[in-house]
């Protein structure tokens, strides 16, 4: 109280003491400005994504999808997809398609994330559709179960993606990408929207939780040390096949030819 | 032939022709330094064992070219073992090549008949101990030990029953009746049409009586796979396309050719592809064989909803599912 009473009547009292009251003036109005803009952006926030999601969509997708996703002879109509869908499909960089061959490849994304959003608010806004998923929303770790998940793996996934998730061959030149090191978010979109040639797991078929119990035992498998030395792509008996009869049975061969040879 | 060929005449036995380390005592001298420095190699590839198993941390991981991120303790350890024994042999076979003896040795085959006196002697002397023996005197001994040896080789026959017993109607029925309601597997969650969206499957099971238990064999014979495709895509016969509800199919998973479970489904194709041999059925006409070994279609199973709007079979299989086992067409 000292300092108070011995420099009040200090000439540059009255200018500092009204410059903190102008501060905390102002820094109250912004955060209550902060506030309620926060409140009327999520409504014109929303317009102006989806207005976003129309022009990149324009531009990038509608030679093939339609100018009003309505589908073209190329790409299928998106009127309804959701925006889970969108948001697999471009977040993975399968879309816009490279390469018009049996199966679309993931790749780099094209777009950032602003504007995958933009681009699944503005399919979304067609017709309602599987909503897209977070990362932080999706409590795997908490809710997974991960014996049910393996169980649930096996017998719902494994036939096409490997019983170690590695991925596997489907007819004609398509197959099944591998689930390793798939973002958590996608897998559960892939799930609910069937991708190329992948059916749909509807949500009484395999319940939300028991979803996330899967992605529990394929984010395990990705951390599964290899302890039985070199692992082989995980495969199988395929590459462990080849391996053996070329790498074993070459050296077989060839120990063989020397022991027959005749000494000089 | 115009010409008249001469018969070709025994050439022989080639010459021995003499190895270096035979003639030349300094290519001896490098043959056996070659022999100890393989069995060193040996002896290299043990100490690298031992220091894989004492040494290296289990989960230490290194990278190699081509195999990856590898685990370097089985790596060294198989390695080592590998080696140690790998040239063991190797030296041994380069010792005997080059610098153990190198005679030739003719050994004539044998005439394959014994000697007459010889036979004649055998003949005699199995007489002469038959009847030392006294076999004919004693024909209580002779009875019981004729007994003995015909029982003892009836032992084994008798074990032949293991084979069986028959599998009798095993292979033709299955625990879907009129009436099961097909749940989900795992789970044994009732299903309704509405759970399936179109592109959409569902592994199921026969939903089993309360305090039963569901066995693998069970699993083997019951394992069910329902698809959902738009109606107007089935190119079904009228009895068929009775068998679907509103555009739910479903079909026996276990291949009609070795019994894999059927379960790849191509969303956009509507083919089911087996796994193991390729071959490919083709949901919308019952799951004909359009490819590959398989026979026979997928048994469909006729489905239909009961009153409380669940999906339940609507009669049992109308065939035998799985592969083609004796008697399946009886």
């Amino acid at each position: 109280m000292r300092f108070i009473s011995k420099y009040r009547r200090h000439r540059f009292a009255g200018p500092l003491l009204l410059l903190g009251a102008l501060l905390f003036a102002g820094l109250t109005y912004s955060a209550a400005q902060a506030v309620t803009e926060q409140a009327t952006l999520s409504q014109s926030d929303k317009a102006t994504l989806i207005a976003e999601g129309k022009e990149i969509f324009a531009r990038g997708c509608s030679s093939c999808h339609g100018l009003n996703a309505e589908g073209a002879g190329v790409g299928p109509s998106l009127i309804g997809v959701g925006a889970a869908s969108v948001d697999f499909q471009v977040a993975t960089g399968r879309m816009p398609v490279a390469d018009m061959s049996q199966q679309i490849a993931r790749k780099e994304p094209v777009y950032n994330d602003q504007e995958v959003a933009a681009l699944a608010a503005y399919v979304a806004s067609l017709a309602p559709g599987p909503a897209a998923v977070t990362n932080e929303e999706l409590a795997w770790e908490r809710d997974g179960n991960m014996a049910q998940g393996g169980e649930l793996f096996r017998n719902n996934c494994a036939m096409c993606h490997n019983l170690a998730g590695q991925g596997g061959a489907l007819t004609r030149g398509k197959y099944a990408p591998t689930v390793m090191g798939v973002e958590v978010k996608h897998i559960y979109e892939a799930m609910i929207t069937g991708p190329q040639a992948m059916p749909v797991f509807s949500e009484t078929i395999l319940t939300p939780q028991e979803k996330l119990s899967i992605i529990k035992w394929i984010k395990h498998a990705e951390t599964e040390p290899q302890l039985g030395g070199a692992a082989l792509g995980r495969t199988g008996p395929v590459t462990e096949g080849l391996v053996s009869w070329l790498l074993g049975l070459g050296l077989l061969i060839g120990v063989a030819v020397w022991l027959t040879a005749k000494a000089r | 032939m115009s010409k008249e060929l001469a018969p070709l005449s025994d050439p022989g036995l080639p010459e021995h022709i003499h190895r270096k380390a035979d003639v030349d005592l300094k290519a001896a001298k490098k043959a056996e330094r070659q022999v100890g420095i393989l069995f060193l190699f040996s002896v290299l590839g043990t100490l690298l064992f031992i220091y894989a198993y004492l040494g290296i941390d289990e989960d230490a991981f290194i990278f190699v070219p081509v195999l990856g991120s590898t685990n370097a303790h089985q790596l060294f350890l198989g390695l080592g073992l590998a080696m140690a024994l790998f040239f063991i042999g190797m030296a041994a076979v380069h010792w005997a090549k080059t610098l153990m003896p190198d005679h030739e040795v003719i050994d004539y085959r044998k005439e394959q008949r014994s000697k007459d006196e010889d036979r004649e002697d055998f003949v005699s002397t199995v007489k002469d101990r038959a009847l030392e023996a006294g076999l004919g005197r004693r024909p209580f001994i002779k009875r019981t030990m004729l007994l003995s040896l015909g029982l003892v080789g009836l032992s084994p026959v008798l074990l032949l029953g293991d084979l069986g017993p028959l599998p009798g109607n095993d292979q033709k029925e299955t625990n879907w009746k009129s009436g099961t309601r097909l749940v989900t597997d795992p789970g044994d969650r009732p299903i309704r049409p509405s759970d399936l969206e179109v592109g959409g499957v569902a592994q199921v099971q026969p939903e089993l009586p309360a305090g039963k238990v569901r066995h693998l064999d069970d699993i083997a014979k019951d394992s069910v796979l329902l698809i959902r495709i738009r109606p107007e895509e089935f190119n079904l016969d009228a009895e068929r396309l009775s068998w679907t509800y509103e555009g739910i199919i479903a079909f026996s998973k276990i291949c009609s050719h070795m019994g894999c479970a059927v379960a790849l489904y191509e969303q956009t194709t509507k083919h089911l592809l087996c796994p193991c041999h390729q071959s490919t059925f083709d949901v919308t006409r019952a799951a004909k064989v359009i490819f590959g070994p398989s026979a026979r279609a997928l048994p469909q199973l006729a489905i239909t909803v009961d009153s409380q709007g669940y999906l339940v079979a609507k009669q049992p299989f109308s065939e035998p599912v799985g592969p083609s086992f004796w008697g399946r067409n009886k």
